[in-house]
C-alpha cells in the first residue's frame, strides 16, 4: 500500500511538471502570435501591401518591395530546390547508387541541413564577388536555394525510403526501366512526401533573413531584372525593427510571414489528403 | 519427358542472399503454354526461383547468382544493362499481395502500353484497355470508373487489375506468386479460372503453398524443398507416384 | 525504342549530377572557408584566436573568448530551458493528453516549428527584452538593458521547442503498442510504463530530437542578434549583453568585408560553425547507433 502511494505520488509530481510544461509552451505560443496578430493587423493596410515605400523616406508608404521580393526570391529557389532535390532524392535509391555511397550522401544532407543559413550567405556571396557580381535577386535566389536542397531532399528521401519493394518490382516487371520506375512510379507513390517536403522548404526559403541579408541586399523598389539588389519580408523586418517609427512596417511583414506559414501548413495538410488517394497501401 | 517445347530452362542455378545459400543447383525445365506449379514448404525458395526469371532478383545488391537460365533458348544473363526491360517484358509478373501502380484503373493497364509506345492513339488505346479488362473479367465492375484511383478497388480486383496489366504487355509468360493467399476464397476462385483460361495462350508458372490448389491447376509440378528440387515431373506423376521421400512426406501433409 | 535510351541515360547522369553538386557544395563551402580564412591566421595563431579576450578588429585584435563564451552561454542555458519543459510536454501530448487535445496541438506545433526565427526575434524585442529589463534582471538584483545573453537563450529555448517536442512525440508514437500492454498487464502504473518502456524504447530518437534542436540553437543568427545586444565582450552574468558567432558575422559583415584582414577573421569564424556543425553530425551519428544497439525493441 505504502510503495503503490509513493508511485503514485511520483506520477502525481510529474504529471504537475507536465501541465506546467505545456502551459509554458502554449503559453510563449500564444504570446507570440498575439504580438503578431494584434500588432500587425492594427499595422496592416490597403496601403501597407500595395504601396512601395515612398522615394526619401524609407519607413513611408508599404511594403510591397518587400512581398514581391520575397514572392521573388522563395518561389524560384525552391522550384530549382525541388528540381535539384527531387534528383538527387531518387537517385539514392538502391537501384541507382550503392547503399554506402547513398548514405555518405545523406549525411552530407544533414550536415549541410545544420550549417546555419548565415554560412550559406558569405558563402555565395564570396562566390558573387568572385565573379564581380553585386548583391542581387540572382544571388539571393541561389542562396536560398542552397539553403532548402539539404531539407527538401532529406524530405523526399524518406517519403521515397517508404515506397514498398513491391510495387517497384511491378513497375519492373512491367518492363520498365529503372528510370521510369523512378519518375513515374516511385514519384507519384512518395507524392505526398515529396509535396510536404517542397512545402517545408518554401516556409524555410520565405521565412529566412540571414542567408540573403548580404546577397539579396536591400532596396526600396521592385527589382525589374535578376541583377537588382531587393527587399524581402525577413530583411524588412530585420532593417526596421529597432526603429519605433518602423515598427509597423515590420509587424506587417511578420504578419504576413506569419499568415504565409499558416497557410503552407493548411495547404501541405489538404493536398497531401487530396494526392493520398493514389497512394497504394 | 516433356511433350511440348520448353520456354525456360535453368542450368545449375545457385543463389546467394549475402552468404544465405538460397537456391541450390537448381536445374529445371518449363514447358510452353502450360501450367507449371512450383510447390514448396515456406522459405524454401519458390519466390526467389521465380524472381529469378525475370532478373528481378539483381535488384537486391546482396544477391549472387551464378548458373544460366534460358528463355526460349536464349540465356538471360547474357543480356546487359538497359536490355533487361526487355526480358521482363517478356514476363508478367503477379505478387501475393496485389500492387497496383499508384495511378487510375484506366491509367494502370495503360502504363506498360505507354512506355512500350503500343496502341498509342486514343482510340487504339481505349479499346485495348477494355479488352485486357474484358479479358480478366474486371469491365463491368469498373466500366463507369475507369478513372478512379486503382487504390480503391478490392483486394481481388486489385489482384485481377495486376493481371490485365501484365498481360497488357503482351509477355510469353507469367509468373504467379501465391497469387491468391492475400484474397478471399471467391476472388481466389476467379483468379484460378483466369489462370485456367490464360495457359492457352501464356506460359503461366505458378508458386502455391497450397497443395490443392497445385492439383486443381497444374500440368507441370516442380517440388523445391531447402532450395533444392526434389522432385519435378507432370502433375500426375508427382501425385500420384512421388519417388523421393521428402516429397511424399510434404504430399501426405507431414511437411507444411 | 532508341529514344527511350537515351532519355534513360540523361535523365539518369543528370540525377548523378545532382547528387555529386551536392557532395561538392559540402567540400566547396568548406574548403573556401578554409581558404578565405588563411590570411587572419598567417599573423594569429588558432590558439591565440580562440583563446584571446580582445575582440577589436580596427586594433588588429581577433580574440574569439568572449564570443565562444557568449556562444556556449546562449546555446547551453537554451537547452537547459528547452530540454526538460519539451520533454515533458512531449509525453504529456502523446501518452496523457485527451485525444481531442492532442489533435489541435500537433498541428499548432507544426506551425511553431515553421514560424521564420525573425518573427521571434521581432516578438522577443518588443516583449522579452522590456520584460528581462522591468521585471526579470531586477528581481535577481540586476541592472540590465534588456539586451543580453538570457533574453536571446529563452527565445532561443522557445524556438527549440517545437522541434524537439514534435520528433519526441513522434517516436514515442512509434512505440508499439503491445509493448506499453505488457508493461501495464504486470502492473505497472502509467508513468512507470511511461518511464521504464517507452521512454527507454524511444532513446535514440530523442537523442537525435536534442542535437537537433542543438543544431538549431547553436546556427540560430537572426533572433539572437536582434536581441543579445552585439558587444563582444566577456559577459559578467547572464544579463549583460553579449555576442555568438553566428550573431557575430550578422552584425559585422557588412562593416568589415572590405578589409581583407577583418573578412578573413570573419571567415574563420564561419568555418568554426562548419566545423561545429560537422563534428556534432559525426557525433550523432556514432550516438544514434550505439543507442540504437542497446535500446532497440
Ligand atoms: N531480400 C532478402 N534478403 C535476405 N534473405 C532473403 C531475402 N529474400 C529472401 N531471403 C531468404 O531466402 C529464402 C527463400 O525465400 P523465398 O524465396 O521468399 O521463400 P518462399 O517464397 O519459398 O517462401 C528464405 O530463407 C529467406 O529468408
Ligand atoms: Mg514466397
Amino acid at each position: 500500500m505504502d510503495v503503490l502511494n509513493r508511485r503514485t505520488v511520483e506520477e502525481k509530481i510529474f504529471k504537475l511538471f507536465m501541465i506546467v510544461s505545456i502551459c509554458i509552451v502554449i503559453g510563449s505560443l500564444v504570446i507570440i502570435f498575439g504580438l503578431v496578430i494584434i500588432n500587425g493587423a492594427s499595422s496592416i493596410s490597403i496601403e501597407m501591401i500595395t504601396q512601395t515605400p515612398t522615394p526619401g523616406n524609407a519607413l513611408g508608404g508599404g511594403i510591397l518591395n518587400a512581398i514581391i521580393g520575397s514572392l521573388l526570391l522563395a518561389l524560384p529557389a525552391t522550384g530549382l530546390a525541388c528540381i535539384i532535390g527531387i534528383g538527387i532524392a531518387l537517385y539514392l535509391q538502391k537501384e541507382f547508387s550503392h547503399p554506402g555511397f547513398a548514405n555518405f550522401i545523406r549525411f552530407t544532407l544533414d550536415v549541410l541541413w545544420g550549417i546555419p543559413s548565415i554560412v550559406y550567405g558569405i558563402f555565395c556571396l564570396m562566390i558573387m564577388i568572385a565573379l564581380g557580381m553585386g548583391s542581387s535577386l540572382l544571388v539571393g535566389i541561389f542562396a536560398l536555394t542552397l539553403l532548402e536542397i539539404p531539407i527538401i531532399t532529406r524530405y523526399m528521401d524518406e517519403a521515397i525510403k517508404m515506397v514498398p519493394i513491391g510495387l517497384k518490382e511491378s513497375a519492373f516487371s512491367l518492363g520498365s526501366t529503372k528510370f521510369e520506375t523512378a519518375i513515374r512510379i516511385v514519384r507519384r507513390q512518395a507524392f505526398p512526401g515529396i509535396l510536404a517536403g517542397i512545402l517545408l522548404g518554401l516556409g524555410r526559403g520565405i521565412g529566412d533573413a540571414a542567408s540573403i541579408l548580404f546577397t539579396a541586399g536591400f532596396s526600396n523598389r521592385i527589382p525589374t531584372s535578376l541583377f537588382d539588389s531587393t527587399a524581402a519580408l525577413p530583411t524588412m523586418i530585420f532593417n526596421l525593427y529597432s526603429l519605433p517609427s518602423g515598427q509597423p512596417k515590420a509587424y506587417a511583414a511578420a504578419f504576413i510571414l506569419l499568415v504565409v506559414v499558416l497557410l503552407i501548413s493548411i495547404i501541405s495538410r489538404v493536398l497531401s489528403k487530396r494526392f493520398m488517394k493514389h497512394v497504394i497501401r | 519427358m516433356l511433350s511440348s517445347t520448353i520456354q525456360i530452362e535453368t542450368k545449375n542455378l545457385n543463389v546467394y542472399f549475402d552468404k544465405h545459400y538460397v537456391l541450390k543447383d537448381v536445374n529445371i525445365k518449363i514447358p510452353a503454354k502450360q501450367l507449371t506449379a512450383i510447390i514448396g514448404p515456406s522459405g524454401c525458395g519458390k519466390t526467389t526461383l521465380l524472381k529469378s526469371f525475370n532478373r528481378l532478383l539483381e535488384i537486391h545488391d546482396e544477391v549472387k547468382i551464378s548458373g544460366n537460365i534460358f528463355v526460349d533458348g536464349q540465356d538471360i544473363f547474357d543480356s546487359k544493362g538497359d536490355e533487361i526491360p526487355d526480358i521482363r517484358k517478356k514476363m508478367g509478373l503477379i505478387s501475393q499481395k496485389p500492387y497496383p501502380l499508384p495511378m487510375s484503373i484506366y491509367e494502370n493497364v495503360a502504363y506498360g502500353l505507354k512506355i512500350h509506345r503500343k496502341k498509342t492513339k486514343k482510340g487504339e488505346l481505349d479499346a485495348a484497355i477494355q479488352h485486357y479488362l474484358q479479358e480478366v473479367g474486371l469491365w463491368n465492375e469498373v466500366k463507369d470508373r475507369l478513372h478512379d484511383p486503382a487504390s480503391r478497388l478490392s483486394v481481388g480486383q486489385q489482384q485481377r487489375l495486376c493481371l490485365a496489366r501484365a498481360i497488357a504487355v503482351e509477355p510469353e509468360v507469367i509468373l504467379c506468386d501465391e497469387p491468391t493467399s492475400a484474397l478471399d476464397p471467391i476472388a481466389a476462385q476467379q483468379i484460378e479460372k483466369l489462370l485456367l483460361k490464360l495457359k492457352q495462350n501464356y506460359t503461366v508458372v505458378l508458386v502455391t503453398h497450397t497443395l490443392r490448389q497445385a492439383k486443381r491447376l497444374a500440368d507441370y509440378v516442380i517440388f523445391l524443398y531447402f532450395g533444392m528440387v526434389i522432385e519435378q515431373g507432370p502433375a500426375e506423376d508427382v501425385f500420384n507416384n512421388p519417388k523421393n521421400p521428402a516429397t511424399i512426406a510434404y504430399i501426405k501433409g507431414d511437411i507444411s | 525504342m532508341n529514344k527511350r535510351k537515351l532519355r534513360d541515360l540523361i535523365g539518369t547522369k543528370l540525377m548523378l549530377i545532382a547528387t555529386l553538386f551536392v557532395s561538392l557544395l559540402f567540400f566547396l563551402i568548406f574548403v573556401l572557408l578554409l581558404f578565405r580564412s588563411g590570411l587572419v591566421l598567417q599573423d594569429n595563431s588558432l590558439f591565440d584566436i580562440l583563446f584571446s579576450s580582445t575582440w577589436n578588429p580596427d586594433n588588429s585584435q581577433f580574440g574569439l573568448a568572449p564570443i565562444i563564451i557568449g556562444t556556449i552561454l546562449v546555446t547551453g542555458i537554451a537547452l537547459l530551458i528547452a530540454i526538460p519543459i519539451s520533454l515533458l510536454s512531449a509525453i504529456y501530448i502523446a501518452e496523457y493528453a485527451p485525444w481531442k487535445i492532442r489533435r489541435i496541438l500537433r498541428p499548432f506545433i507544426d506551425v511553431l516549428a515553421g514560424v521564420p526565427s525573425v518573427v521571434y526575434g521581432l516578438c522577443a524585442f518588443l516583449f522579452l527584452v522590456p520584460l528581462t529589463k522591468d521585471v526579470i534582471a531586477p528581481w535577481f538584483g540586476v541592472q540590465s538593458t534588456g539586451l543580453c545573453i538570457f533574453t536571446a537563450a529563452v527565445i532561443l529555448a522557445v524556438m527549440v521547442f517545437p522541434i524537439i517536442i514534435s520528433l519526441c512525440i513522434e517516436s514515442f508514437n512509434a512505440v508499439p503498442l503491445a509493448l506499453k500492454e505488457a508493461s501495464l498487464s504486470v502492473g505497472a502504473t502509467k508513468w512507470e510504463t511511461v518511464k521504464k518502456v517507452v521512454f527507454r524504447a524511444s532513446t535514440p530518437s530523442v537523442i537525435a530530437a536534442i542535437l537537433l534542436g542543438f543544431g538549431r540553437a547553436f546556427g540560430e543568427t537572426i533572433a539572437i542578434n536582434m536581441v543579445i545586444g552585439g558587444i563582444p565582450r566577456i559577459p559578467s552574468s547572464v544579463f549583460s549583453p553579449g555576442e555568438t558567432l553566428a550573431s557575430l558575422i550578422a552584425s559585422k559583415y557588412g562593416e568589415l568585408m572590405s578589409i581583407p584582414v577583418h573578412e578573413s577573421a570573419l571567415m574563420l569564424v564561419a568555418l568554426i560553425l562548419f566545423v561545429v556543425v560537422l563534428v556534432f553530425n559525426i557525433l550523432g551519428v556514432f550516438i544514434l547507433r550505439r543507442a540504437k544497439r542497446r535500446w532497440t525493441y
